[in-house]
């Protein structure tokens, strides 16, 4: 599969032969986890592991959920205290189910902020980044709408204020917004259809996972350099890489034990920390919460929704070239879903040929900056729409929009990049020293 | 890959594109019950009038009763509330339009949103025009009407649009008195 060269599988046994020639399937799997992966990688690396566990985390304990939990307005609510208070290690299995999905999406994020710090999504990588990021979309429809389910008041209350995104569409919007609830507002019929969904997207999401694991493992892994793999012969790969299995998989199973340590304290000491009290009452239509606020992933795009006001000059121009088919509600839309579009752009954005920001004296420091950014607009978006928040987040989602769409195409033609290692096998060393020939296959010390 | 000279040709291209159209209109016709049946059920479009006794309701309150799964504000106003209503000048309103289902394309002068002459009675939707949340009542906001607690959004006695996100005065559903007391919605 992938274009470094390496050692494939060859069928030995003869009841291997037997399989081999008719479903090729042990060799596939033995080429993937044998994939050269370059030695230099660092612990930002680990995160696709942790994400593939979430992955299944979040489809075990959901299909034991599923198996307790009623999808209708009346009987929502009490099936998922039934849940809690009835079901044997039931409250257990909810929050490893809530709280896992707040971690697939710190996982997501680090995972996206190494790319974009490593430049993983440069050629030829695009098609990987690509597929990463419908697979953040997928996510992130799947979590709103697994939030919905337990049908509390912020279930409620998110999935009216989502729903009307669609709403803020000119012209057709009401008719969509109709058609995705199934009625004129949050109902029964809503419920029913996000249940269905939810349990669909992740069977998306895996399919997604196949396809970004095969797209990156047939151009190879970035790593911190940015350096290619030397694909000239076997020999020369060797030099620059390690195959996953075992030396990868060891680091990354060590990782995820690290983060599972933190995360089962969060499930067993703290599982509500991350989510909202509100959502502990029932749904009710016709009351609204005090403060309506999203799940923590969602806070900084929910930020940029909010920060384009009928009074921002940019809403005001582009109402006015329109005709007033985009106002503030629709510019808002606009801007949240094209700030996720401005990361899938990345690739043809950057214009920089380096690919590692260790090489780039300048974009290293608007990196960090879009860092705290990300922060900023995530703590914007828990605050209430008003000054001096509402400023403050129309900057920060400014800068979010500059990044991708100022900074990134400057940078790579005034940029002057620091020296780079000529090889993978050069930085090793340089980091861990020159292996020489006595050690290799060494005596255990003294 | 066209065929336009070719005798035979041309009989394979009108194949080809009768094939094809045939294919698709066959697409379109699974696919769109499929779509379709995410559209609102029967039993959700019956309930689409409903009559609410307001016998109760005294001045300066305001009632909210479910009406197409959306709460409806029914207010009857005080006579402070109509004055500082109608001493608002249009040029002031972001939303110039009634948004009233009984009196559509007027202005949104307040005579144009109440129920009756007199201006007492306000029924409107009581959701707010942003994002669907349903606005605090009671004199809530900088203009003593309504206060929407999601983005920020103003309304006055009259239930317009004064500051925040929502570009709409509050709609005005079609709503008549059939009695004294009993107001019908839709």
């Amino acid at each position: 599969m992938s274009g470094i060269p390496h050692d494939h599988y060859e069928p030995k046994t003869s009841g291997e032969k037997w399989l081999h020639s008719r479903l090729p399937i042990v060799g596939l799997v033995y080429d993937t986890i044998m994939i050269p992966t370059p030695k230099n990688l660092n612990w930002w690396w680990i995160w696709g592991i942790v994400l593939a566990f979430c992955l299944v985390l979040q489809i075990v304990t959901g299909v034991v959920l599923v198996m307790h939990y009623t999808p209708h307005v009346d009987l929502a609510f009490a099936s998922v205290e039934h849940i809690m208070r009835n079901v044997n290690g039931g409250h257990m299995l909810r929050y490893l189910h809530a709280n896992g999905a707040s971690l697939f999406f710190v996982a997501v994020y680090i995972h996206i902020f190494r790319g974009l710090f490593y430049g993983s999504y440069k050629a030829p990588r695009e098609v990987t980044w690509i597929i990463g990021m419908l697979i953040y979309l997928c996510m992130m429809g799947t979590a709103f709408m697994g939030y919905v389910l337990p049908w509390g008041q912020m279930s409620f209350w998110g999935a009216t204020v989502i729903t009307g995104l669609f709403g803020a569409i000119p012209f057709i919007g009401e008719s969509i917004q109709t058609w995705l609830l199934g009625g004129p507002a949050v109902d029964n019929a809503t419920l029913n259809r996000f249940f269905s969904l939810h349990y669909l997207l992740p069977m998306v999401i895996a399919a997604l996972v196949i396809l970004h694991i095969w797209a990156f493992h047939t151009t190879g892994n970035n790593n911190p350099t940015g350096v290619d793999v030397r694909k000239g012969s076997k020999a020369e790969a060797e030099k620059d890489t390690l195959p996953f299995w075992p030396y990868f998989v060891i680091k990354d199973v060590f990782a995820l034990a690290v983060v599972m340590v933190v995360f089962w304290a969060i499930v067993g000491f703290m599982p509500n920390y991350l989510g909202h009290p509100d959502n502990y009452i029932e749904a009710n239509p016709l009351v609204t919460p005090a403060h309506i606020v999203p799940e923590w992933y969602f806070l900084p795009f929910y930020a940029i929704l909010r920060a384009f006001t009928g009074e921002v000059w940019v809403v005001q121009f582009a109402s006015f070239i329109t005709g007033g088919i985009v106002d503030a509600k629709f510019f808002g839309v606009i801007a949240m879903f094209g700030a996720i579009i401005a990361m899938a752009l990345a690739p043809w954005l950057d214009t920089s040929s380096v690919r590692s920001g260790s090489y780039r004296p300048m974009f290293k420091w608007w990196f960090y900056l879009l860092v705290i950014d990300f922060f900023a607009l995530m703590w914007l978006g828990a605050m209430p729409a008003e000054e001096p928040y509402a400023s403050f987040s129309l900057i920060a989602s400014a800068y979010w929009f500059g990044y991708f769409f100022v900074i990134l195409p400057i940078l790579g033609v005034i940029e002057k990049p620091t020296a780079m290692p000529a090889t993978i096998e050069e930085d090793f060393e340089a980091h861990y020293g020159k292996k020489s020939d006595a050690s290799a296959e060494a005596t255990p010390a003294e | 890959m066209s065929h336009a000279e070719d005798h035979e040709g041309t009989r394979r291209d009108f194949l080809y594109y009768a094939t094809a159209g045939a294919g698709a209109v066959t697409a379109g016709a699974a696919i769109w019950p499929l779509v379709n049946q995410m559209n609102p059920s029967a039993d959700v479009q019956a309930l689409s009038s409903i009559r609410v006794d307001v016998s109760d309701v005294e001045v300066g309150t305001q009632i909210s009763v479910k009406f197409l799964g959306k709460p409806v504000f029914i207010r009857r106003r005080s006579e402070e509330e109509i004055a500082e209503a109608r001493a608002v000048e249009l040029s002031e309103l972001p939303d110039p339009l009634d948004r009233n289902a009984n009196k559509p394309g007027l202005d949104a002068s307040d005579e144009n949103r109440t129920l009756d002459e007199a201006g007492e009675w306000l029924v409107m939707m009581g959701v707010c025009t942003h994002l669907g949340c349903v606005p605090l009542g009671d004199g809530a906001g900088d203009y003593h009407g309504w206060f929407c607690p999601c983005h920020g959004s103003h309304y006055d006695t009259a239930g317009r649009i004064r500051k925040g996100p929502a570009p709409e005065n509050l709609p005005v559903p079609v709503a008549e008195f059939i009695d004294e007391t009993t107001i019908k919605l839709g």
